[in-house]
């Protein structure tokens, strides 16, 4: 498998996603540069964390315009992968790609520490190798990680089964605990928390890794409930 | 032109004799614009003029050492091919001006020290003081200090993508008005991968890079090298402002620049901007350097000559590019969206000669700024001591109570309130963060990883600047040890108040004086570092505060940590109990926390059995011989006892000592070369001390969930770990949510 990672002005993330792919899981993957109107073939794109644009405006608003991003939507309309970490979670947001918002964290402050995720859905291509109701400890390392939609989105997000991650201890007041999300066609997925971060044991866990993983990874065939596996 | 008065001389914070200097090397009366690039040349922060002659005595070579002091940073070999540059900066008086800004120009400036060498940061560290946030009168103002300082580290330092692995947080009334600001910052690179601050080739271009110029930061120089007054309050535009997306966009741009073969020097405009940058990188390669003001990228309109040399706008370079190859360069800032000027050029004359539309504004040999700034012998008297030599009668009530309120004070309690609004973790190199007793941060593509620590002790420092200065290099060293790694530089931020006081000078003297025998002693030179001087607020001057900062290496592997992490286990205190006599207790946490008396002496420190005692733990801790390992220092062994106690799992120790020492002094005394461990084989640390010559005492076994210490048949501490570990945990928490009078 092949992954994209595009580098946003102010990316930081970029050569940790690119690291943990690479290095850790041994795949192959590549920078995209943010002013490429197209990118060629890779199976997946991860958006990775930082500060694009320096967060000028809000965090995500002026990436959103950048050239990259008609190709990430149309690679997206098509079924590849898009996996948003951080500030490529809060991206998706204001790119239409994802429902709702990321805005400050309840607290007001940064917040840099590993929280307890529950694995809520196992049907998406980015957690089919957890079990449901797993625990993952990953790291956040945010100051706009507060996840905050209508109730109408938070009951569809709910009832379609969209919701991937949410905290067992909420860091920065993310209603429902809401920690990572899917598209409706389940090939997007934003999250706040670090998987890039957790995939190498001699810096703290190796709990990322099943996320990447499982995206990197063929989607078993004979599991009907993987719906995204024939989109 | 305008007239050079008395008055003008003076504003510039120069002294008659100092004018007289410039008129002699000139051999006519300076420009306006001269006089300025002469004052904040020679302003105390850019030419160390008070220090200089005592600086020299520090060493500043060793098998490591590629790159000692002189250079914007520090470099040292790590082996394999690969280096790391490092250095500390001081941001004290911006800081208490507009914290917010104040700490975050201050990473910025140091981030920029170590890429402008060409390397890439990968971790950061603060060294923090502050005024007490509980002081009826000041603490409003400290905890609001505290507040902006932190979150502006963590709004640059976040942004540019460098982790915070690590440093320290102190609370002393002698910081009230004077908070202390250091940032320390270390990068990686490859051997050929070093580029320095020269402007060599006649005839090549002189490119201006980055942020546009402005009007902010002008004379930020000498305001770091006068004393605070009403008046300083109001220089607030004196402080700049940081953008460390710009920053963020600067290194990457920079470090791809570098990769075309096209730059034959770079350096950074930090403090004194334009001016030093120039005269410096024209001054190390004997060369001159022609600029022309209407090229430089300006923010604001009308801006003299006088106000484009002087101005500290932030996120700025300077670099000479190869003549013909301009284009390289260029292109590669274009990318990054930057501005990139060919501003001058490199001249054969060794001038620096500043050009505003063609007329020209200065001509002054760049030896004569770089090189020839004053140098002052400052009379020196004895060490300035606000101390008595004896001490009160110490006899505790209740220990159990006195460790409590040692656990939750501000110095010695848990600081995750504040690293954690600081990234720890980015670029994946974190092996050990923040509350270690030395952070790690493991090397990409090699085997090496490296390891810091950041100490100072104004206490220690104020009885005794040598002995202070020697006690915090061998903290420094101890805390390296005890995370495995071998010392081997030091960079170091001496912050200090008003030096033409001869009882000032004479701590900087003796504090200068003891890091240059213990950094020879335990081999760690010296490569570069900060000297931030005039330290006080209304004639009251801080506590004399070297803040030293040390690096080693050690292999990559899992870290060992602080916590016990089994019951069952011996615990055991390499080093022994140490002996203390009464007069050397009265610099510890418990004098200042439970005494609130500072006085007598500092602990007694033997560097060759210091040194021992690293070399064993350094060879348990890599060898697999210890579980966990946490040196004594703030707080003496109950508050390290504790501390070991409050990892996940909860697991404390029952100890039993058999001491003559009175339970205060057992417990909390602080006297260096201690090392506390728990092992599952005691024999091989028996082993380890022995060939190395030390005392290694057993003196317990972890024990789940409690904390005991017994001293023969008397029980001194009986808690559940719980108890104190919520105290510990909440304790900066509660300080800063209880309301203080204002």
């Amino acid at each position: 498998m092949k992954v994209g990672v595009v580098v946003f002005p102010g990316s930081n993330c970029d050569h940790d996603a690119w690291f943990a792919v690479s290095q850790n899981l041994h795949h192959q993957a590549e920078f995209i540069w943010h002013e490429s109107a197209s990118f060629g073939d890779v199976d997946a794109v991860i958006l990775p964390g930082g500060f694009s644009y320096g967060d000028y405006l809000r965090c995500g608003a002026i990436a959103k315009f950048s050239p990259v991003m008609n190709a990430v939507k149309r690679f997206a309309k098509d079924g590849g992968f898009v996996l948003g970490i951080c500030n490529g979670f809060q991206i998706l947001t204001e790119a239409g790609l994802l429902p709702g918002a990321l805005v400050r964290n309840a607290n007001r402050k940064f917040v840099c520490r590993s929280v307890a995720l529950e694995i809520v859905t196992t049907n998406s291509p980015f957690t089919h190798n957890a079990a449901k109701g797993q625990t993952l400890k990953l790291p956040v390392a945010h100051g706009e990680g507060c996840y905050v939609a209508d109730k109408r989105t938070l009951d569809q997000l709910e009832s379609e089964d969209r919701i991937v991650f949410r905290y067992r201890d909420n860091p920065n007041g993310s209603v429902r605990d809401i920690a990572g999300i899917l598209s409706s066609e389940r090939n997007v997925m934003g999250m706040m928390p670090h998987p890039e971060r957790a995939s190498d044991s001699l810096v703290g866990s190796t709990d990322g890794a099943v996320i990447l993983a499982s995206m990197l990874a063929p989607a078993p065939v004979n599991t009907p409930a993987l719906a995204f596996s024939g989109s | 032109m305008s007239e050079i008065t008395t008055e003008l001389i003076a504003a510039h914070q120069l002294t008659s004799s100092e004018y007289e200097k410039i008129l002699t090397l000139l051999g006519r009366e300076p420009t306006l614009t001269e006089l300025g690039i002469f004052s904040v040349m020679w302003s105390e922060h850019c030419s160390y003029k008070s220090t200089r002659i005592h600086l020299k005595k520090l060493p500043t070579q060793s098998k490591y050492v590629l790159q000692g002091p002189g250079e914007n940073a520090g470099i040292i070999d790590i082996g394999g091919g690969i280096a790391i540059a490092f250095k500390i900066e001081s941001h004290n008086h911006p800081s208490f001006i507009e914290p917010f800004q104040g700490a975050a120009t201050g990473v910025g400036g140091i981030l920029r020290d170590i890429f402008t060498m060409g390397a890439r940061p990968i971790a950061v560290m603060d060294s923090l003081r502050f005024g007490k946030l509980d002081d009826g009168k000041t603490g409003a103002r400290n905890h609001r200090i505290l507040e902006g300082v932190v979150s502006g580290i963590a709004h640059y330092g976040n942004c540019f993508g460098v982790p915070t692995v690590g440093g320290e947080c102190v609370f002393e009334e002698c910081y009230d008005g004077n908070p202390l600001i250091n940032v320390f910052a270390l990068g990686v690179f490859r051997h050929d991968e070093i580029f320095y601050g020269k402007a060599t080739g006649v005839g090549n271009s002189v490119i201006y890079v980055g942020a546009k110029t402005g009007r902010d930061g002008i004379h930020g120089a000498s305001m770091a090298s006068a004393e605070f007054t009403e008046e300083s309050k109001q220089k607030r535009p004196n402080v700049q402002v940081g953008d460390p997306f710009m920053e963020k966009l600067l290194l990457e741009a920079c470090l791809e620049a570098m990769k075309t073969g096209a730059i034959v020097g770079i350096q950074d405009m930090g403090a004194a901007g334009l001016t030093s940058s120039s005269c410096e990188m024209g001054s190390r390669a004997g060369t001159g350097i022609e600029l022309n003001l209407d090229r430089v990228p300006q923010r604001e309109t009308g801006m003299t000559p006088y106000e484009i040399m002087l101005s500290e706008s932030q996120e700025r370079m300077l670099l000479v590019a190869e003549q013909g190859r301009e284009e390289e360069v260029l292109r590669v800032f274009a990318k990054w969206g930057l501005d990139a000027v060919k501003i001058g050029s490199v001249t054969s004359d060794g001038v620096l000669r500043v050009k505003n539309h063609g007329e020209i504004f200065a001509e002054i040999p760049n030896r004569a700024l770089a090189n020839e700034a004053p140098v002052y012998s400052r009379p020196y008297t004895k060490p300035l001591r606000a101390a008595p030599f004896e001490g009160p009668q110490i006899h505790s009530s209740n220990l159990l109570a006195d460790l409590k309120t040692l656990l939750a004070s501000g110095d010695l309690c848990s600081k995750r309130w504040i690293w954690e609004q600081y990234d720890y973790q980015v670029r994946t190199n974190t092996v050990s963060g923040p509350g270690a007793d030395a952070a790690i941060v493991r090397i990409k593509g090699t085997e090496e990883s490296v390891a810091m620590s950041l100490d100072g002790n104004g206490r220690y420092c104020l009885l005794d600047p040598r002995e202070g200065t020697k006690l915090i290099v061998a903290e420094c060293c101890r805390n390296l040890s005890t995370v495995g790694a071998l010392p081997i530089a030091t960079t170091n931020n001496l912050n200090f108040g008003n030096p033409e006081r001869p009882e000032i000078m004479a701590q900087i003297v003796e504090s200068i004086e003891g890091l240059a025998e213990a950094c020879r002693f335990f081999e760690v030179p010296v490569t570069g570092g900060n000297v931030s001087l005039y330290n006080e607020t209304l004639g009251s001057p801080i506590f004399p505060t070297p803040v030293v900062g040390i690096v080693g290496t050690l292999p990559t592997a899992p870290p060992i940590g602080i916590p016990f992490h089994h019951a069952g286990r011996a615990v055991i205190l390499l080093g022994g109990l140490g002996s203390p006599d009464p007069g050397e207790f009265g610099a510890t946490q418990y004098a200042k926390v439970i005494a609130k008396s500072l006085w007598g002496n500092v602990p007694r420190l033997d560097m060759d059995y210091e040194k021992r005692v690293h070399t064993a733990i350094r060879e348990l801790v890599r060898d697999g011989g210890v579980e966990s390992a946490h040196d004594l220092s703030d707080g003496g062994l109950a508050v390290a006892l504790a501390e070991c106690s409050f990892g996940p799992e909860n697991i404390g120790a029952d100890i039993s000592l058999d001491s003559d020492l009175a339970p205060e002094l057992l417990l909390f005394h602080e006297g260096p070369s201690r090392i506390l461990v728990s092992t599952a084989e005691p024999e091989r640390v028996f082993a380890s001390a022995k060939k190395n010559r030390v005392e290694a005492l057993q003196i317990g076994a972890t024990l789940e969930s409690r904390v005991l210490i017994r001293n023969r048949n008397e029980s001194l501490i009986d808690c559940r770990v719980a108890e104190l570990k919520v105290l510990w945990s909440s304790a900066l928490e509660h300080l800063l949510q209880s309301p203080v009078m204002v």
